[in-house]
């Protein structure tokens, strides 16, 4: 069902080339499941534990340690509105108030056409912009109930599709690390020799 | 290093002794070692809960808390995570570290249910305890308690309410770094943080039973074991546990004259406190209302229950009618399951009469000459620098040896090398699993060795092989081949043989095994079938679920004129026989066993016999009584003095105190070596596939059957194949194929498995549905059957 799509495995596996031991692959792996079906499925949290060979439970456990996985199904476009102090003074109560009304919504929920999952955040770290929201992770600053209006339109008739990717997709770029700047698949305990940059110095 | 003190004596200081002082005393530490534990060694007790001496500190509940002295002054330190150094000074109760523990102490309450009134723990509990002796009495937390659902089963014996849970990491780190089955971990965050298997899968781990015992308070408890009894009212005797031949050391638990739980104790040489789940909860097939309780004897086509004297006149009467024939129509069968006194008292009444035909390993195990090679203990096994594994599943067969080499392979410097014909629990942990077809194993071993990669390995210090029977559709003698190829390239290597059943070692020593120069079970059943044993007395043996081979035991039982049965159990075997007796069971009597190293240590009786029963050894004096051939013998006492008096092997057991704590090795004869043979490949026709047929942990053992905790956790049977060889065949998994040898076909669900290995197929033994023996034949090396879809 939503275990890894064949393109996305190939992707894990790059991901899990990068690292000494497989399962440190494993919160980046979570974040490609996620971008997946914007959520972590059961199916698949136990494929991640079968291509870095740990257990469904392991990989339970270190996924529901962060709070930006998700375990249930959500809308295409999750808006995350900030209620932390400066978006506070600057209105962001309001601007939930109106996205709630407009959605048909409460903060938490989605609407039924699935298209949009409407969630209260912490500090996002744009108070210099308040009161400040996300779509999918993309900032939009200094927001008014007008913005709002006019972004949930723009989203809806996919005016942003170019911009905004769906749901769970954190980065803009997918990150390729050039070979020559690769840490080395090598184990930390194997590592005797030090870096050359700490001079031949016992690092370890 | 050596120092002159002012006396002028000598005094040699060992580099790896540190001195610190512990509240002003003096204590002597190993270096590395952490406070907490030197401070075990003394009378200072700190108190604890997630430091466990048999696995890394984590430092998770802040409880050991104690001051160091440091150049700016006493500094307060995790006492389980800090490591002793010279002239370090330590105090464990000065005000600040009272406050301090104190402090812990109120924070681990705070949500903590405090539910002592209905919790199993309460009585036994160390967060009781330690509230009690360490804690601030009072409680300034006035809010409202973190709430869950009461216990949830994380798996079919095992509940957790998390409410109670102090996420000391203990169950979790067992789970991982000692049993190797991480189904259990911390989830989510902070106030929400809780031990959760993954959603909807059990903790279906063979060793759970020891989070239940090492969970610092009740958030884990054990159906077998709930609500049945208070700590208070428990009674308890140390014993060892007979359910296989590792022979853990336990304490036996009972309340009312019924037994309510198994706990592990940590000894060094065997179980370091570890316990598999079979051991620890079959005792409730002791308790079983299904239990012998009287003599039977059979009464037309019944069983009728009699009395003791009629039962063992009838008894006396059958083997003596038997006898006037020689006394080659007498054999018998079994006694491995029973004590090392039981076992002697048998083989003396066997004397006694002229029987030489007796074995106490059903044709599963291997040839006693195998005690006579230069044996390793356990610890030994585990310091090697090679084991070798020519041995069956560990983990399913022998699961806290398992637990043993696992930990010499993960933490230690012990390389496993495996030789296997299925994927086994050892083979993630192994250097090299080097896979055969079975029957190839000689060869295949020849050629390892032979490599040098391998003889680089191999001089690299001990060697040990761990060998056992790895596969019940192969004739004992493919592995004695590898065995002697083994020992031909590493003639230094020692053995640790790996026998199953309980005591199977003492029983072979105390003489139940085949005497001058008689067959062995299966010579024994093999004759029977022709007519020539006319009486045959099973101790404990049940060869109808026992003996691979089911079409041999239906012959032989058919021929068979008389059976006497000394069990705990009715079963299939002694359901038609003359004569029941009923003995008693684990728990219920006194007496010595034999591990697999040849480890003797006592079993002790806590629990009055269920109904009539006896002791094997009381039957066979009794029965010897009513034969005129007295064994001699009026008490257990003098019965284990006379054993020891006469059979070399137990002449090292005189040290009482030893045998009731880590037990005493047994001697060995003269050393044998084993002759290598010609090496001969069986050849596969492609079409068909080798069987492997082995145990798993839970099968129709009647001790599992009869436990109701366990009975359900047994499979259906099934044959499992390779994920492309299932492709191959055509079918997709639980399909029903026919599974068949020379017009023997039987009928059973097919399934993929990744460690079969490819041409091969796998029938676990003994499980409930289909019968998988008709396919078995003892007479032939190896087993090769067709596979076809049923149109
Ligand atoms: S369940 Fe018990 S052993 Fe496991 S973390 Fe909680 S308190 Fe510790
Ligand atoms: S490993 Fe064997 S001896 Fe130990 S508890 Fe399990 S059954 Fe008993
Ligand atoms: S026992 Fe030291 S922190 Fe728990």
């Amino acid at each position: 069902m939503s275990r890894l799509s064949d393109s996305n495995v190939a992707v894990a596996k790059e991901i899990i080339a990068r690292y000494p031991r497989q399962k440190s692959a494993l919160i980046p792996l979570l974040h490609l499941a996620q971008e997946q079906t914007g959520y972590i499925s059961r199916e698949a949290m136990v494929h991640l534990g079968e291509l870095v060979g740990v257990t469904s439970a392991e990989v339970y456990g270190t996924a529901t340690f962060y709070e930006m996985f998700r375990f249930e199904p959500i809308g295409k476009y999750l808006v995350n509105i900030c209620g932390t102090m400066s978006c506070a003074l600057m209105g962001s109560e309001k601007l939930m108030h109106h996205a709630e009304k407009r959605l048909g919504v409460k903060a938490g929920g989605t609407t039924a056409d699935g298209m949009f999952t409407l969630a209260h955040a912490e500090c996002q770290a744009a108070c210099t912009e308040a009161p400040c929201l996300q779509v999918n992770y993309r900032f939009r600053l200094r927001v008014t109930t007008a913005d709002l209006d006019n972004l949930i339109d723009d989203l809806k008739t996919g005016k942003l599709s170019d911009e905004i990717p769906v749901h769970g997709v954190l980065s803009k770029v997918r990150q390729h690390i050039a070979p020559d700047r690769e840490v080395g698949a090598v184990a930390p305990e194997l590592v005797n020799e030090s870096p050359v940059w700490l001079n031949g110095k016992a690092a370890l | 290093m050596t120092i002159v003190d002012p006396v002028g004596e000598k005094i040699v200081v060992d580099p790896n002794v540190v001195n610190i002082t512990i509240n002003d005393k003096p204590v002597l530490a190993r270096k590395g070692e952490f406070i907490i534990a030197a401070a075990d060694r003394t009378d200072d007790f700190i108190p604890r809960f997630c430091y466990h001496p048999r696995m890394s500190s984590v430092g998770m509940c802040r409880q050991c808390l104690v001051e160091v002295e440091t150049p700016r002054g006493p500094m307060m330190v995790v006492s389980c995570m800090t490591p002793v150094a010279e002239g370090q000074i330590v105090r464990t109760a000065t005000d600040t570290v009272k406050k301090a523990q104190e402090g812990v102490l109120e924070l681990l309450l705070a949500n903590h249910p405090l539910d002592c009134p209905v919790c199993d723990k309460g009585g036994e509990c160390p967060l009781q305890d330690q509230a009690f002796s360490h804690g601030p009495g009072e409680s300034r937390f006035i809010e409202e308690k973190r709430h869950y659902e009461k216990p949830i089963a994380i798996s079919e014996i095992v509940y957790l309410d998390r409410e109670r849970c102090i996420l000391c990491d203990r169950c979790t780190r067992f789970a991982d770094e000692v049993a190797g089955d991480p189904l259990i971990s911390f989830t989510s965050r902070g106030n929400d943080t809780q031990v959760l298997t993954f959603p909807d899968e059990p903790f279906s781990s063979y060793f759970s039973g020891n989070t239940v015992q090492i969970c610092p308070v009740g958030a884990l408890t054990a159906k077998p074991y709930r609500f049945k009894a208070r700590p208070w009212d428990l009674d308890q005797t140390e014993s060892t546990c007979t359910s296989c031949s590792v022979g853990c050391r336990i304490v036996v638990q009972s309340s009312r004259d019924e037994l309510v739980r198994y706990q592990g104790v940590d000894i060094d040489p065997v179980n370091w406190g570890w316990l598999c789940d079979r051991g620890r909860y079959n005792f409730e097939s002791v308790n079983s209302t299904e239990r012998l309780t009287t003599p039977l004897i059979k009464d037309g086509s019944e069983l009728a229950t009699t009395s003791w004297s009629v039962a063992l006149e009838s008894a006396a009467r059958l083997i003596r009618l038997a006898l006037v024939n020689g006394s080659d129509s007498v054999a018998i069968l079994g006694g491995a399951r029973g004590t090392n006194e039981d076992a002697f008292a048998w083989a003396l009444l066997a004397d006694q009469l002229g029987i030489s035909q007796r074995d106490a390993q059903l044709g599963d195990g291997l040839t006693p000459e195998i005690f006579n090679l230069p044996q390793a203990t356990i610890d030994e096994t585990c310091a090697a620098s090679t084991i070798i594994l020519l041995s069956p599943d560990l983990k399913e067969e022998l699961p806290v040896l398992y637990l043993r080499i696992r930990d010499a392979a993960q933490k230690r410097k012990s390389r496993i090398v495996e030789f296997s014909s299925r994927d086994s629990g050892l083979t993630p942990y192994a250097w090299r699993s080097i896979g055969f077809e079975p029957g190839q194993q000689a060869q295949v071993v020849r050629q390892t060795l032979d490599t040098p990669e391998m003889s680089e390995q191999l001089r690299r210090g001990d060697v040990v092989v761990v060998v056992g029977r790895a596969n019940l559709a192969e004739n004992e003698s493919l592995t004695l081949h590898a065995l002697a190829e083994l020992l031909h390239t590493v003639p230094n290597a020692k053995i640790l043989p790996v026998l199953r059943r309980g005591n199977v070692r003492g029983a072979v020593a105390a003489g139940l095994t085949p005497q001058k120069n008689s067959g062995d079970a299966i010579d024994i059943l093999t004759k029977a079938a022709t007519g020539k044993v006319e009486c045959l007395i099973l101790l404990g043996a049940d060869p109808f679920s026992d003996v691979a081979d089911s079409t041999l035991v239906e012959r032989a039982f058919a021929q068979i004129k008389n059976v006497i049965s000394i069990d705990t159990f009715v079963n299939r075997s002694n359901r038609n026989a003359d004569v029941v007796l009923p003995a008693a069971a684990f728990g219920e009597k006194n007496g010595t066993t034999t591990n697999l190293e040849g480890r003797v240590s006592n079993v002790t009786q806590q629990i009055t016999p269920r109904g009539t029963s006896r002791p094997d050894w009381i039957i066979a004096t009794e029965l010897g009584l009513s034969l005129g051939a007295d064994i001699g013998v009026s008490s257990l006492d003098e019965l284990h003095q006379k054993m020891i008096s006469c059979v070399a092997e137990f002449s090292s057991c005189a040290d009482v105190s030893a045998i009731q704590s880590d037990g005493v090795l047994m001697v060995h004869e003269t050393p044998v070596t084993i002759s290598r043979s010609p090496i001969v490949s069986i050849d596969r026709n492609s079409y068909n596939y080798r069987l492997v047929v082995s145990r798993t942990m839970y099968d129709k053992a009647q001790s599992t059957v009869a436990s109701q905790s366990l009975s359900g956790i047994i499979t259906e049977a099934a044959i499992y194949v390779h994920p492309l060889d299932l492709a191959r065949i055509g079918v997709v998994e639980g399909t029903s194929v026919r599974v068949g040898i020379d017009g023997t076909n039987i009928v059973i669900p097919v399934n993929a498995n990744n460690g079969v290995h490819r041409g091969t197929a796998w029938l676990p033994y003994n499980h409930t549905g289909v019968d998988i023996r008709p396919l078995l034949n003892i007479a032939s090396d190896i087993v090769d059957v067709r596979i076809e879809v049923i149109k």
